[in-house]
């Protein structure tokens, strides 16, 4: 209790003021109870520019207690700028205890990525969304494709990803693969690669997404149905790689290019720092990883 | 007389908060309340928490006529205000053991903004008692059973036209004096034993 106080006296538990707060958890109560459909609320500036998730970043301010863990991924890694920074944010404006360890978060807030572990009962995953309205690229005005969610008319959106499988033979989009939630709303998945989609339906952690330049929430409940858009003759496939993680031997899991010397070296590695090296703390080694307490040096 | 307000505001509205948000999430789950505040108020001390947690002057609250007296204590503490109507208020607080209970009367969101509805935070006597209602839906793996005591005859029903406006339609929040339970629209009660 003592610890808890101190924390936050002087300035606001989780930076943002009760009022905004409340407005944000208002607009969250109504994400959930309608799945995928994206509730307005009025953003707040944030300490950081835009690019680094401020609709996140609210999103887990406005939900976060003192009893929460909190672990935050940026394209699967707990250690870039990007994760690093929120971190601190959190621990300095609300005392949480944080980790990069995806079992023991209660709170995880990612960019472009879900995490490998299958995700439990009681855990949150909050997205940093840049762009939410998964219709925008067809129609940029707002009143159009509100209207477009009301008759739920989604058929542009089936005839422009036709137009792919035309030109390419399948569909290209390979980020922010859209789906359709709970068999009503087409939603913006934020930028994660088509690869984590599957990850989304039914899942057993609630899912919440937060925009903050566009000003949007949207959520997707535990145990929902969520299906990636595809036609009969051409059902969505999620990305498959042909060799494994180079470092943890890993055969399903999202692997990231890395240069590894000047000579135009490179492997494939998860994306996933953290399930990377799980897997090799366990003993498992792909073809250029070392045993991990070497690697460790 | 006048009612104190919530013990550590900012802790207890964050705790009460996801008490409700868990509720909503996993329907017809019983989820204890994060905190209470004022066993003397006519509202319940959990739905009087959530009042506390949730209203401010941007919302506007309808009370049922067993509620009527609350008006003074909820405006005082949270600077919300009492709608002119029932469709007029972001959220509504009933008691059931009391109250009538009309969903229809209540705001129901526009195609265009299905979040513009009320949330009801329904006062009832124990999630113990009742007919068994088996809920899916979002939220819910394969199906959930849940009770609610006292629930209106014709609730079903009503839970029914409800659920056929969706996505426009309420969301329903039950408190008991220890716990919340959701009912989002997005629920569906598939089967109700007498
Ligand atoms: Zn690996």
């Amino acid at each position: 209790m003592s610890r808890t106080a101190e924390n936050y006296r002087g300035y606001n538990f989780a930076y943002l003021d009760e009022q905004t707060k409340r407005m944000i958890r208002r607009a969250i109560l109504k994400a959930i109870a309608i799945p995928g459909y994206q509730v307005p609320f009025a953003s707040r500036e944030m300490p950081m520019p835009y690019g680094w998730g401020t609709g996140g970043v609210q999103v887990t301010a406005a939900i976060l207690g003192p009893s929460d863990v909190l672990k935050v991924i940026d394209q699967g890694a707990d250690d870039t700028t990007n994760a690093v920074s929120i971190r601190q944010f959190f621990e300095k404006t609300a005392g949480v205890e944080t980790t990069t360890e995806t079992g023991k978060a209660s709170v995880i807030q990612t960019r472009h990525r879900i995490p490998e572990a299958k995700l439990q009962a009681n855990q949150v995953l909050v997205y940093q969304v840049p762009i939410p309205e998964p219709l925008r690229f067809l129609e940029p005005r707002e009143t159009e494709t509100r209207t477009l969610h009301a008759l739920a008319e989604y058929g542009l959106m089936h005839v422009r990803l036709y137009e792919d499988i035309a030109q390419h033979g399948h569909i290209a989009k390979t980020y922010a693969y859209p789906v359709l939630v709970a068999d009503r709303y087409v939603m913006d998945p934020s930028p994660i690669p088509k690869f984590d989609n599957p990850k989304m339906h039914e899942s057993a952690a609630l899912q919440l997404f937060g925009a903050g330049r566009e000003k949007r929430i949207y959520a997707v409940p535990p145990h929902t149905k969520v299906v990636s858009l595809d036609f009969e003759d051409h059902p969505f496939e999620a990305t498959k790689f042909e060799q494994p993680c180079a470092l943890c031997g890993a055969k399903d899991s999202y692997l990231d290019e890395v240069i590894t010397d000047d000579r135009g070296g490179r492997m494939f590695v998860c994306s996933d720092t953290h399930h990377c090296e799980t897997r090799r703390c366990e003993g498992h080694l792909g073809p250029l990883g070392m045993p991990v307490t070497e690697a460790a040096e | 007389m006048s009612l104190a307000g919530l013990q550590n505001p900012v802790l207890d509205q964050q705790a009460t908060f996801r008490a409700v948000m868990q509720a909503l999430a996993e329907p017809g789950h019983a989820v204890p309340a994060g905190a209470v505040a004022g066993e003397a108020s006519p509202l319940g001390p959990v739905a009087r928490a959530i009042a506390l947690s949730l209203l401010d002057f941007e919302v506007q609250f309808h009370l049922s006529p067993s509620l009527a007296s609350a008006e003074g204590d909820l405006t005082f503490h949270t600077g919300s205000r009492r709608a002119a109507r029932p469709d007029e208020a972001e959220f509504a607080f009933l008691d059931l053991r009391h109250d009538a209970l009309d969903l229809a009367s209540f705001a129901q969101g526009t195609p265009e903004y299905p979040d513009r509805s009320t949330t009801l935070v329904l006062r009832v006597e124990s999630f113990a008692e009742g007919n068994p209602l088996t809920l899916a839906g979002p939220g819910i793996p394969g199906s959930r059973k849940c009770r609610i005591a006292g629930l209106p005859v014709d609730f079903a029903a009503q839970w029914g036209a409800n659920a056929a406006r969706s996505p426009l339609g309420v969301d329903l929040i039950f408190t008991t004096s220890e716990a919340v339970l959701g009912l989002p629209r997005s629920t569906r009660i598939i089967e109700e034993a007498r």
